[in-house]
């Protein structure tokens, strides 16, 4: 018994330290939301100020509700488009098929700040003015590869022979789509859409260039915040959207748990 | 049939389309700026020059490309130092734990990048974390000048860029064949050998996927070292942010975005190279 906990203990001990590291930062700023002073960092006593002041913050409920809105139509698009194009990149040859899979290899790898510049470039020659509308279509653009990588590597895993039957038995294609292609890939589109939710609601790098001033979205408003110096509000912050996402998490899990 | 050919050239159109306007053109755009002549009242103008490819030319700016390949790299080796283990230690675990466990990863990785690289100010700060830590336990007498700093950087970028390493590391060491080493260490081989003849060849693809993840993003990721680093820490996303909305120097900013894409393209096209013939894909 003794060996067997010589045998495990660097193991856990290195990896308690990575999550530490991981998690250390996260708690600290949980810790001085709740702190009464605003320069220290010394415990001033315990406060609520932060979080009254976050939620009179009528600016960052509009950004965060552009935001949320913003992620959702572009991700939303982005799942229809990036869909289509996984299922003919499985299902059809043509002309092109090598060319289209390595354009959205490479859209993924390209660094976000030549997308960045390249968008912005891009819309100040057809003059799409800066705003929602360029922040949407960039979103789609870096969605998409994403949705197509994540739907591609599901359709992978079909019985190929699924096709075949519903052909032989006289169903085209738009019947297939319909039929089979959307009810067993739906899990798969939905993992996209989320993804590209998450992606959209966290870009900074993109948005900081299509950005325009007439609609701010959370990301850039934060990134203003943290520019001007340190503010217990963030900390409030962090710690609203860390234990929203911590209970997102729980109950996913345990609905998924359910299920058979 | 007319409706066979119909959803695979409506699909394909759409998708071709989006690619062309969004990813194709506004890249010749930049190209083509990159060539042009910059001007204070418009942006941009002609004729066409070599110019802004000349003055790249310059002690400056190759300083601070040199400066964002040995930090990215610095970042990728320490990320790599630091995740194989790791992810090691996580890939052998039972199924159950694995999944709780490859979760927690991912969990502080959903709240807001930027929030948890301010987050890094509070603990790199001369009376952060970090030097009350040291300061109390003797081993230095006054604080580290942290933040602001290269090392700040460094910290900043690993904090973020860690769990792009492990998770493929993670993907390509669940797939090794237990078989392979029982095999090896059957016919004699220490533990260092296996490692170094088995372990680490099979999961070299890991190994380079992951480094490509924080590679590239480390170079560009410009509100890291805009948050941590001093004035001195501008790295290449930097300098292209200010060119483009700073100073307002498109033709050079793009040059210098065209330079950097085909290193980067250079970088990727030895990796293809490396990798043709063996196992492949499993970038993502």
């Amino acid at each position: 018994m003794k060996s067997k906990i010589m045998q495990y203990l660097p193991a856990s001990l290195y990896l308690t330290l990575i999550y530490l590291f991981f998690y250390i930062p996260i708690i600290i700023l949980i810790i001085y939301s709740f702190n009464k002073a605003q320069y220290s960092l010394l415990w001033h006593g315990f406060s609520l100020r932060w979080y009254e002041e976050l939620f009179a913050d009528t600016d960052l409920w509009i950004a965060v509700w552009h935001s949320l809105v913003l992620g959702f139509f572009a991700a939303t698009a982005a799942m229809c488009i990036g869909s289509l194009a996984a299922v003919s990149l499985y299902r059809y040859a043509f002309k092109g098929r090598q060319l289209l899979y390595g354009m959205v290899f490479i859209l993924i790898l390209t660094p976000d700040i030549v997308m960045g510049i390249s968008l912005l470039i891009l819309f100040s020659f057809v003059k799409i003015s800066l705003g929602f509308w360029s922040l949407l279509l960039a979103h789609i653009t870096f969605c998409i590869p994403f949705v197509v990588v994540t739907v591609y590597s599901r359709m992978a895993s079909f019985d190929e022979y699924i096709f075949e039957a519903a052909k032989d038995l006289g169903a085209n294609d738009v019947l297939i789509f319909r039929r089979i292609i959307i009810p067993l890939l739906w899990p798969a589109m939905l993992a996209g859409w989320l993804l590209s939710f998450t992606l959209s609601v966290d870009d900074v790098i993109i948005s900081y260039f299509v950005t325009g001033p007439g609609f701010e979205i959370l990301p850039l408003k934060i990134y203003s915040m943290v520019r001007l110096g340190v503010k217990p509000e963030i900390n409030a912050l962090c710690s609203v959207t860390f234990v929203l996402t911590l209970l997102l998490v729980i109950i996913s899990q345990v609905a998924l748990r359910k299920k058979p | 049939m007319k409706n066979e050919n119909g959803l695979k050239y409506f699909s394909l159109s759409v998708i071709w389309i989006w690619l062309i306007i969004f990813a194709l053109l506004p890249f010749l755009l930049v190209s083509i700026v990159s060539f042009l002549s910059h001007d204070e009242n418009h942006l941009i103008r002609l004729p066409f020059t070599l110019a802004h490819y000349i003055d790249l030319n310059n002690a400056i700016y190759l300083k601070i490309f040199e400066k964002s390949f040995y930090l990215a790299g610095l970042c990728t080796i320490i990320c790599l130092i630091l995740g194989y283990p790791f992810a090691y230690a996580i890939a052998r675990m039972e199924n159950h734990f694995k999944s709780l466990f490859i979760l927690l990863i991912i969990i502080p990785f959903w709240t807001s990048s930027l929030i948890r690289t301010y987050s890094m100010i509070t603990i790199l700060k001369p009376k952060g974390i970090i030097n009350s830590v040291l300061l109390w336990l003797g081993i230095i007498d006054k604080p580290l000048a942290l933040l602001y700093s290269d090392i700040a950087v460094v910290i900043g970028l690993i904090y973020n860029l860690l769990p792009f390493m492990v998770l493929p590391l993670l993907t390509n060491i669940e797939r090794l064949d237990n078989r392979l080493l029982d095999a090896a260490r059957d016919l004699g081989a220490n533990r260092f050998t296996t490692f170094r003849k088995i372990t680490l060849p099979l999961t070299m693809p890991g190994i380079i996927s992951g480094s490509i993840l924080v590679f590239l993003p480390a170079m560009t990721i410009f509100y890291i070292p805009d948050l941590l680093g001093g004035s001195k820490s501008i790295l290449l996303g930097n300098l292209i942010q200010n060119q483009f909305l700073v100073t307002q120097n498109w033709p050079l900013g793009s040059a210098i975005s065209i330079v950097f894409t085909l290193l980067l393209g250079f970088l990727l096209f030895i990796y293809w190279r490396t990798m043709r013939g063996k196992e492949h894909g499993n970038l993502i």
